[in-house]
């Protein structure tokens, strides 16, 4: 079989966890192969997540490289042409830097390509049987995916734990000189951060939250008056921000914000796991949505099929009467 | 500024719920009402506000069976100047490859500077707009929410990153832009702009006419292929409510106050 390789994402001297969970993945794909993990990066951080992941038992490729400084993938796509074989099965985290990877990276490795995966099942000759989700996560798939000449493979953040059997310590190997010419047509210029809101939603212990099942814009009323009768603040899922009835600091998941309140009420909201992914600190969840196979009622302590339209404006009104 | 924008016909998520149909292998395909994929939208209209801005003309491009006109027509009915149909029985099934491969072949037989994706579809997978940007060898951004493009040769661009932060780059042109939602307000299409574009032709190229080896596309080309739709044993999941609505809202009430939920 292929060699099994991770790709490390890194900030401020530390992996992120995606790290360890794509060494877990390939673990799953092949239980004895040893994993390589490229560090890409320059300076004393790259040095200590060079460190930090060898300490785990994977075998460590660095690139030092000022022009690897920031995670550019048009960079980062030349330099893993260079350093890896041609029928490596590379597994990269399915986040902002790796959706704007790994698709290109299959073209130039002329290796197969699957993203968001969040499962493996095994080997059927040359086919590695994936799983993954299509429509928002309403339905699961078998993929086949031939990786006889190698594969991209993106991993869904959080889908699989972070194997905590400690192995032997990895080898460091410095692969800097291999990287090749790293110019690009596209030029990394500067992060600009969020701006602050009205609310600061991570602060609150009890958020309403509300997605695209409220429909239209003046419905929006109804779950401000819910806010009010319960005390909390209203948070929201992506669709509400996209159709501007609510400012992006509103916003609840991995495009927006972080949040961990006490008591989360997901009101017409499907439960993507970008959504989710915003979701910390295991809150009491309530789901109120009129599909029953939305996946937010796995995510839920308690749930409710119905209309949030129909709804909210009842246990508005309960829960006004007791105030 | 020539712009192409590839679209897709997909199951509009507003108005189906995704059930598997009773053998358990396939999603229920009856009574599915389709559109153009959501991302989609944003990524015509960006297109349409550029030309407006600096000149040029807007293409959009589908690759489908007849049925995909329907979509390729409601983007022109936006504003988009042409459209172009890629069809034949040799592309069903392609992967994601197979697709970028022949909209490559598309883009060949024109002359753009900028060609938008969605930045994903109904499969989630957010691969065609970087796939066809490394097969055509131009730059690519993906999660594309801002553009700030006047007739030089490189365009700024900004990426929605983690956090809601957003990572701004500089481009050259020609590149390959994959659009997030939220970039714009997609403009309303009415009857009477579908109207106007009912009878406009669509030029619809196949695998010949774009010089595309048959096997090197659709199930016989790919690496990769779903197998069958499934819903997993998930476990118990949220504890559902049952009853009245009155019944239903007390007990919540009750289970929120408990959690601290009512203050």
């Amino acid at each position: 079989m292929s060699e099994l390789y991770i790709y490390v994402t890194h900030k401020d001297g530390a992996p992120d966890d995606s790290a360890s969970e794509l060494i877990a993945a390939a673990r799953k794909i092949n239980p004895d192969a040893s994993v390589t993990a490229i560090v890409a990066g320059s300076g004393d951080g790259a040095d200590t997540v060079c460190q930090t992941v060898a300490a785990s038992g994977a075998t460590v490729f660095k690139i030092a490289n000022e022009a690897l400084a920031y995670p550019n993938a048009e960079i980062v796509r030349n330099m893993l042409v260079n350093i890896l074989p041609s029928d490596a099965i590379i597994l990269i985290p399915h986040d902002t830097f790796g959706m704007d990877l790994g698709p290109g990276l299959s073209i130039k490795l002329d290796a197969a390509f699957v993203s968001d995966v969040i499962d493996f099942e095994g080997l059927e000759g040359t086919d590695l049987k994936i799983i993954r989700q299509e429509f928002s996560g309403q339905v699961y798939t078998h993929v086949l995916c031939d990786i006889s000449a190698g594969a991209v493979l993106n991993i869904r953040p959080g889908a699989f734990k972070a194997d905590e059997n400690q192995i032997a310590e990895g080898q460091i190997i410095d692969k800097s000189g291999d990287a090749g010419d790293l110019t690009a047509r596209r030029r990394f210029l500067e992060v600009v951060e969020a701006e602050a809101g009205e609310v600061d939603i991570t602060a609150e212990d009890v958020l309403i939250s509300v997605g695209r099942g409220i429909e239209d814009e003046d419905n929006m009323e109804i779950i401000f008056d819910l806010a009010k009768e319960m005390g909390g603040e209203v948070s929201c899922s992506r669709p509400i921000v996209d159709a501007k009835w609510l400012e992006k600091a509103r916003q609840v998941g991995t495009s927006g914000q972080t949040v961990k309140p006490k008591v989360y009420l997901a009101l017409g909201i499907s439960g993507s796991f970008q959504h989710l992914g915003g979701l910390k600190g295991a809150p009491f969840v309530v789901a109120v949505n009129k599909n029953a196979n939305a996946p937010i009622f796995q995510a839920a302590d308690v749930g409710v099929v119905a209309d949030i339209l129909d709804f909210i404006p009842e246990l508005t009104e309960k829960i006004s009467e007791l105030n | 500024m020539e712009i192409l924008v590839c679209v897709k016909r997909v199951p509009d998520p507003a108005e189906n719920e995704i059930e598997l149909n009773s053998a358990g292998n396939d999603i229920e395909q009856d009574d599915l009402v389709y559109s153009v994929n959501e991302w989609d939208n944003y990524a015509v209209e960006e297109a349409i506000q550029i030309v407006d801005k600096v000149g040029g003309s807007v293409t959009v491009v589908s690759v489908g069976d007849e049925d995909a006109e329907e979509v390729v027509r409601r983007e022109m009915a936006m504003g988009a100047d042409k459209g172009l149909l890629l069809s034949d029985d040799a592309f069903e099934n392609s992967d994601g490859k197979g697709i970028a491969s022949i909209l490559k072949a598309a883009v060949a037989k024109g002359s753009y500077d900028l060609i938008f994706t969605g930045a994903l579809a109904d499969d989630g997978a957010a691969q065609i707009g970087g796939m066809l940007a490394a097969m055509l060898d131009w730059p690519y951004a993906s999660l594309v929410n801002v553009i700030k493009a006047d007739d030089s040769k490189t365009i700024k661009v900004g990426r929605e990153i983690e956090g809601g932060n957003q990572e701004m780059n500089e481009i050259d042109l020609p590149c390959v832009l994959s659009i997030q939602t939220g970039i714009n307000e997609p403009r309303y299409v009415g009857i009477r702009g579908i109207r106007k574009v009912a009878s406009v032709e669509i030029p619809q190229l196949g695998a010949a006419e774009l010089g595309i080896d048959p096997d090197t596309v659709g199930a016989k080309g790919a690496k990769v292929k779903r197998v069958d739709y499934f819903i997993p044993e998930l476990g118990e999941g949220a504890e559902i409510l049952e009853g009245s609505t009155d019944e239903i809202v007390e007990e919540l009430v009750e289970r929120l106050k408990a959690k601290g939920g009512i203050k």
